[in-house]
């Protein structure tokens, strides 16, 4: 059977979306609309300290100042934050201690979703904080964790128990007006997860957190604060399937990470979320901040694997802050049918012998739009800072497009920069060296573009690795090995 | 009055001399409603990001040259590649020097834009090409087509080449304290023509100059245009260089821009490919010192399937310079088959220097290659050690190892007298004797 990349094509066209359901769970859910009587209703909902209300309403009043970005090489109606609901939770409360006690429904989600906790729990020692709908129903691991002084829960109950420490770090590495959505994530954040690693420590295990969306009409709005302190290291995941809808759902998220001396974290994210449909309609907005800080010889290793959400706006960055610290980012985005992504990272040089290195590996099908957009800047005082940069685009099919915008501004004359970026398709040639030694077009177009990708796989955690190939399958059906 | 009033408020002096029932007067009227909605360009747009005109506009330019202005051609010898015979197109203050220039009618036009404009004969190609390929948009192109009386002009028929090569030379006298030029070229080479000009701007004394050029290229089938730019002005100079180039089948256009001087120089290069088998090269030594500026904004737009461009930009970054460069290649959805590349290097001799640089594709064909490539380093350590330890002296061999750096772009040009004119410019502004004659 001759297998041809048109029909690779028409396949990945028709491939639905696999995790397309729906749960049903009774929830706590805000009417819509935002103003100051929402924002102080959500933080007395969630009990939390004056402080941060106050801090919650200087950044809503900072947003309320900002207008939308159009900078980026996305199109898309934009949300009516009016018409958005801010809070929205799984009713069952309070929390379970063990398993047996969470909501049927809710296990069999997951269950659907080839999530299984205890197998999870026993096989690959994986602490999960599940967040459905922002509020979390269920922590495992948490005992492990605690023995090691290892702090990992969902933000609210930070804020609750750690006030101290989320004081000490929310907002320094993404100030609350930083963007347009940075700002409105830090007025109506609903919830996230925190994670202090103490002094010297190594998490023993890799943490993760599954997001989803799950309530109709409610944007979610995520906030993630990791900080990792002296000489300490923490492997962090983050995965993410939603459920197929009709109408557009916003996320906006803000991620903080902060890596003190010696310190190291490694972010992974899988991102699945829906893309809405072949025809385009639906599909999940994400706009995204995500940065890291890097004080003296830490390190902040971004991976992300984006193949979901209708519109992707993320740039993982590294404020590379400190001397000899270490910026890495690898990404792979896939975007098919009407998706748009405009994603990037960032790498600011400004301690002594900095190094950073960014691996981008964009793929679009269908009628998208796939966007590489990053900056390497190096500053007067970072000497022998050295970047290096890749960016590779595959195109399948004359419908899509593939663009590449880098800014490099170096002001430091020992710095070192490199720069490359290449856009092609699948070679005839290639596909004719395999069919010739016996492995049939769709196995040598699979074969193809996992070797594409494959310096950005082998950075994911063993752990993960098969969920993000799972998750890759559903765009690119027929292609991954 | 700032500069912007001042060119619009000009302008009605500016239509006393010139034929306002002239088609082409209609073109202008609509660019200075253009230019009037825009104003200049400020950092705030995404094209301006880099480069601030602030400083440049803050002098009080004087628009029109208060008198005629001649030079004798032993004080300004220097400054033509006079090793060789060549058409000479030669502007003092923006005026016309008829006897500085040698202008042509034989077989092919090597003459001026001012007579392009008012003589009928020349009024179907005109018709045909004028403000064809430049931007009705962009507000410092628009500016020059309102104030557009002024430049070459070279038409060169089916099959013909003309015998030698053509300089175009702007001189700047500085007897206006300030003056602001705005010459504007028209080149249209028909098909398997083939052309080669030298273009350059020179001020010969310290005053500020301001110069938007806005030069078109039509090249039609199979012809060949060589264009050479050499930016080697004083230190008070402004260039904001706008060439709009329009392609079609199988013809060939070569540009190679060549900034040592000046204070800021912007370089707008776009070329627009409406044919098949096109080359497009566009390439560039930058060398800076002091506190230059140099900003090249290069547009590639390949709208026809089996076409290439070659981009290659090298930058040597001293004392306080800056240098941008930003790069763009479209590919449309048709353009299969396409080759684009694109590279730029920059080394940074100075702490003080800056490069920013901004190499983008834009694809939406998938049968297509395309890479970019782009750095910022410094000179190899061991290289240089290397030719220490066989008796260079550390300077010289910073010299040869810049010089070698530069040179894959000089490889290119294809008039000796030329190569060897800019190996001396570089080795000057190096401030090197390189050992051996180049």
């Amino acid at each position: 059977m001759a297998y041809t990349e048109e029909e690779l094509k028409k396949e990945l066209e028709t491939k639905e979306y696999e995790y397309g359901f729906y749960t049903d769970i009774e929830s706590d859910t805000f009417p819509k609309g935002l103003n100051e009587e929402v924002i102080i209703a959500l933080s007395k909902k969630k009990e939390e300290p004056d402080w941060m209300t106050q801090w919650r309403l200087e950044a809503y009043r900072g947003w309320k100042e900002m207008i939308e970005p159009e900078w980026a090489n996305i199109h898309y109606k934009k949300p009516d934050f009016q018409d958005i609901s801010y809070y929205s939770a799984p009713n069952k409360k309070p929390k379970y201690n063990s398993l047996d006690e969470v909501d049927p429904e809710l296990l069999n989600t997951f269950k659907r979703l080839g999530i299984s906790i205890d197998e999870q729990k026993k096989l690959a020692g994986v602490a999960v904080d599940i967040v459905m709908d922002s509020v979390s129903v269920a922590t495992t691991f948490k005992k492990t964790l605690a023995e090691k002084g290892i702090i990992f829960c969902s933000i609210s109950e930070a804020i609750q128990e750690h006030p101290e420490l989320v004081k000490k770090y929310i907002g320094t590495v993404v100030p609350p007006k930083d963007n347009f959505y940075a700002a409105l994530n830090s007025a109506v954040f609903s919830d996230g997860s925190f994670c202090y690693i103490p002094k010297g420590v190594k998490c023993p295990m890799e943490l993760s957190t599954y997001f989803r969306i799950n309530q109709a009409g409610t944007g979610q709005f995520e906030r993630t604060l990791v900080i990792a302190d002296e000489g300490s290291y923490v492997s962090y995941l983050e995965g993410c399937t939603a459920p197929s809808r009709d109408e557009n759902q916003l996320h906006a998220a803000v991620v903080e990470l902060i890596a003190l001396d010696d310190a190291e974290i490694k972010y992974s994210t899988v991102q699945n979320w829906f893309p809405g449909d072949k025809e385009g309609k639906g599909g999940v907005y994400n706009f995204v901040t995500k940065r890291g800080l890097c004080e003296r010889n830490a390190k902040i290793s971004w991976t992300q694997v984006e193949t979901g959400s209708a519109i992707t706006w993320k740039y993982p960055s590294c404020i590379l802050k400190g001397d000899n610290s270490i910026g890495e980012f690898y990404s792979i985005a896939v975007t098919n049918n009407f998706q748009q992504a405009d994603t990037g990272t960032k790498m600011i040089h400004l301690g002594k012998n900095t190094r950073s290195t960014i691996i981008s590996k964009g793929i679009s099908a269908g009628k998208s739009q796939n966007s590489y957009r990053g900056l390497v800047q190096v500053n007067s005082r970072a000497e022998n800072a050295r970047n290096f940069s890749q960016c590779d685009s595959l195109l399948m099919g004359n419908e899509c497009g593939a663009h590449t915008f880098p800014y490099i501004e170096a002001k430091n004359k020992t710095a070192q920069i490199e720069h490359e970026a290449t856009t092609s398709k699948i070679g005839e040639d290639q596909i004719f060296y395999c069919n010739q030694r016996g492995i049939d077009t769709e196995k040598a177009i699979a074969l193809i573009v996992n070797g594409f990708s494959k310096e950005v796989l082998n950075k994911l955690p063993m752990e993960f690795a098969v969920e993000a190939q799972k998750l890759l399958e559903i765009s690119l059906e027929g292609s991954v090995g | 009055m700032d500069l912007k009033e001042k060119l619009v408020s000009s302008f009605m002096a500016f239509e006393n001399n010139v034929d306002v029932d002239h088609p082409v007067h209609d073109i202008r009227t609509e660019a200075i409603k253009n230019f009037e909605a825009k104003g200049f360009p400020t950092k705030k747009e995404e094209a301006w990001k880099y480069t601030s005109l602030n400083s440049v506009l803050k002098t009080d330019f004087s628009i029109f040259p208060k008198e005629e202005n001649a030079l004798e051609y032993h004080q300004v010898k220097k400054y033509f590649l006079h090793e060789i015979d060549t058409y000479k197109i030669v502007f003092i203050d923006g005026i016309y020097s008829s006897y500085l220039s040698e202008t042509t009618h034989d077989g092919v036009d090597i003459c001026l834009m001012s007579s392009a404009l008012t003589k009928p004969m020349y009024k179907p190609v005109i018709d045909v090409y004028f403000n064809k390929a430049a931007s009705n948009d962009e507000s410092l192109t628009t500016l020059n087509t309102a104030f557009s009386r002024e430049g070459a002009y070279i038409y060169i028929p089916k099959n013909k080449a003309p015998k030698k090569p053509v300089e175009i030379i702007h001189f700047a006298t500085g007897n206006e304290a300030s003056l602001m030029l705005q010459p504007r070229n028209l080149i249209i080479a028909e098909e398997n023509a083939e052309l080669q000009v030298i273009e350059r701007h020179q001020s010969l004394t310290g005053n500020p100059v301001l110069t938007n050029s806005v030069t078109e290229i039509f090249a039609a089938k199979n012809a060949i245009v060589d264009y050479y730019k050499v930016q080697n002005d004083s230190e008070q100079a402004t260039l904001i260089d706008n060439t709009y180039i329009a392609q079609k089948d199988k013809s060939v256009v070569n540009v190679h821009t060549f900034s040592f001087g000046g204070k800021l120089t912007r370089n707008n290069l776009n070329f627009y490919q409406h044919g098949e088998h096109i080359e497009s090269t566009l390439k560039g030594v930058t060398i800076l010192g002091e506190k230059q500026h140099v900003d090249h904004h290069t547009l590639v737009h390949h709208q026809q399937p089996n076409c290439e461009s070659h981009q290659d930009y090298k930058g040597i970054y001293g004392e306080k310079s800056t240098g941008v460069f930003n790069g763009k290649i479209i590919v449309d959805k048709i353009a299969q088959k396409t080759n684009a590349f694109q590279q730029n290097n920059n080394v940074l001799i100075s702490d003080q220097a800056t490069v920013n640089t901004k190499p983008q594709l834009e694809i939406f064909a998938d049968d297509v290659k395309c890479s970019h490539g782009c750095t910022i380093g410094q000179l190899d350590e061991d290289a240089l050690f290397y030719l220490q330890s066989r008796g260079i002296p550390r300077k010289e061999a910073t010299g040869l190892l810049m010089y070698a750096f530069a040179n894959n772009v000089l490889e290119s040009v294809r008039l000796p007298e030329l190569k060897k004119r800019i190996n001396k410019l570089i080795a000057t502004k190096l401030g090197v004797r390189l050992g051996f004659d180049l």
